[in-house]
């Protein structure tokens, strides 16, 4: 590796509970080269310039979901966007908008992770079958219906994208209403009904202006307001097939 | 804030509250969110040339006279600066509202392959200007 020979400013905010009451912004100079994402440079400042930083990270290859921020006001995975992109700074690093910043670039997951469990991420077969009976078969087509949706990351880029998430917490979000189309248009599922109640609420689909900028900056070409949106068809369908004679449907309003 | 002792003894600080940043003045944060509120604020644009054209069915229930003076009203220097800038508003609306339609529908498989979302606008924009221009000519041919 070739040695570095040009520096970037990065500005961050940092918020250290015990230290201050509200955020504020420092600058660390950082020497970089071609190859460095930032959050290398976020490596770099916590190894050899400010131990103090905190930050998430994993896998460093966009699959994890972990190193989510705000890089220059838009939500980015930090691992997979680069120093040499942004330049000539400085580069401004910040937690994910619109959660609870917990300490410097670490923000509060753990709403979104009940969110997450409360749709039942995971097939629910329609029918039960023995393994000798075999897998459970899919065509290309009924693929094709859920394998963008399928690519989620839980990185919350989406939610920091999304300003009526922003403006109430308790909307179900366009990450987890994604996974949840994911799994009730799954040819193989059978966990609709569970799933209507949370897709219908007014913290539902129903929270979704359309503002559409969760699906540009999510950084596995999901695209969640397609999900919710046409979801609002089918939870209108939903709400008046229950006027209809001999209608199955048993939601509540 | 005290701090307490666990069951191993070991002293701690109960945990700060995580730090919840305003909202107030978002939609000025990023050009995507203002290409938002340009879409939000130019339904006015639709609502009040509904407005206009709801007072004039009104006034045509009035008889003649009335009708007329709404009519002439319609030919003032205001009422055409003011439609100018409904027109406007219009094609915003339309622009914004057609570059977001394809992530409010279902997909559309024609083919085998699913249409595009470059199409789904293109359609869109093709419909809006056959009718607009269908609309004007009937206009035109009626004060023919």
């Amino acid at each position: 590796m070739a040695e570095p020979t040009r520096m970037i400013e990065i500005q961050m905010l940092r918020y250290r509970p015990e230290q201050e009451s509200e955020p504020i912004w420092q600058s660390y100079q950082v020497p970089f080269t071609e190859d460095m994402s930032v959050l290398q440079g976020l490596q770099y400042i916590k190894d050899d310039i400010d131990g103090t930083l905190s930050f998430r990270w994993s896998c460093r290859m966009a699959i994890c979901g972990s190193c989510g921020m705000m890089i220059n006001r838009k939500p980015s995975l930090s691992c997979q966007t680069f120093l040499r992109d942004l330049l000539p700074g400085p580069v401004k690093v910040e937690a994910l908008d619109h959660l609870p910043i917990e300490r410097d670039l670490v923000v509060s997951v753990e709403p979104f992770v009940k969110k997450l469990e409360g749709i039942k991420p995971y097939i629910i077969p329609k029918e039960e079958r023995a393994l000798s009976e075999g897998e459970y078969l899919q065509t290309p087509a009924q693929l094709e219906k859920i394998e963008q949706f399928s690519s989620c990351i839980n990185c919350m880029l989406c939610y920091a994208a999304c300003p009526q998430f922003g403006l109430n917490p308790d909307f179900t979000g366009p990450g987890v209403l994604a996974l949840l189309h994911r799994y009730n248009a799954d040819s193989r599922d059978g966990g609709r009904e569970q799933r209507m109640e949370i897709l219908n609420a007014e913290e539902g689909v129903w929270s979704c202006t359309a503002v559409g900028y969760c699906s540009e900056v999510c950084p596995k070409g999901v695209d969640p307001a397609n999900a919710v949106n046409q979801n609002k068809v089918n939870s209108a369908l939903d709400y008046f097939i229950r006027f209809l004679p001999n209608s199955q449907s048993k939601k509540g309003a | 804030m005290q701090s307490k002792t666990t069951g191993n003894g070991v002293r701690r600080n109960p945990p700060h509250p995580p730090y919840v940043r305003p909202m107030a003045g978002w939609w000025a944060r990023n050009p995507f969110f203002v290409r938002y509120m340009v879409r939000e604020v130019t339904a006015v644009a639709v609502w009040v040339y509904a407005l206009v054209l709801s007072c004039g069915v009104l006034r045509l229930s009035q008889g003649e006279a009335a009708w007329n003076g709404w009519l002439s009203a319609m030919q003032s220097r205001a009422s055409i600066v003011l439609h100018l800038v409904l027109l406007l508003g219009m094609v915003l609306h339309v622009h914004s509202w057609f570059e977001i339609m394809p992530k409010t529908m279902a997909p559309i498989i024609v083919g085998g392959e699913r249409v595009s979302a470059q199409r789904i606008q293109r359609t869109g924009w093709t419909v809006a200007v056959v009718v607009t221009v269908a609309v004007l000519l009937l206009a035109v041919w009626s004060q023919s």
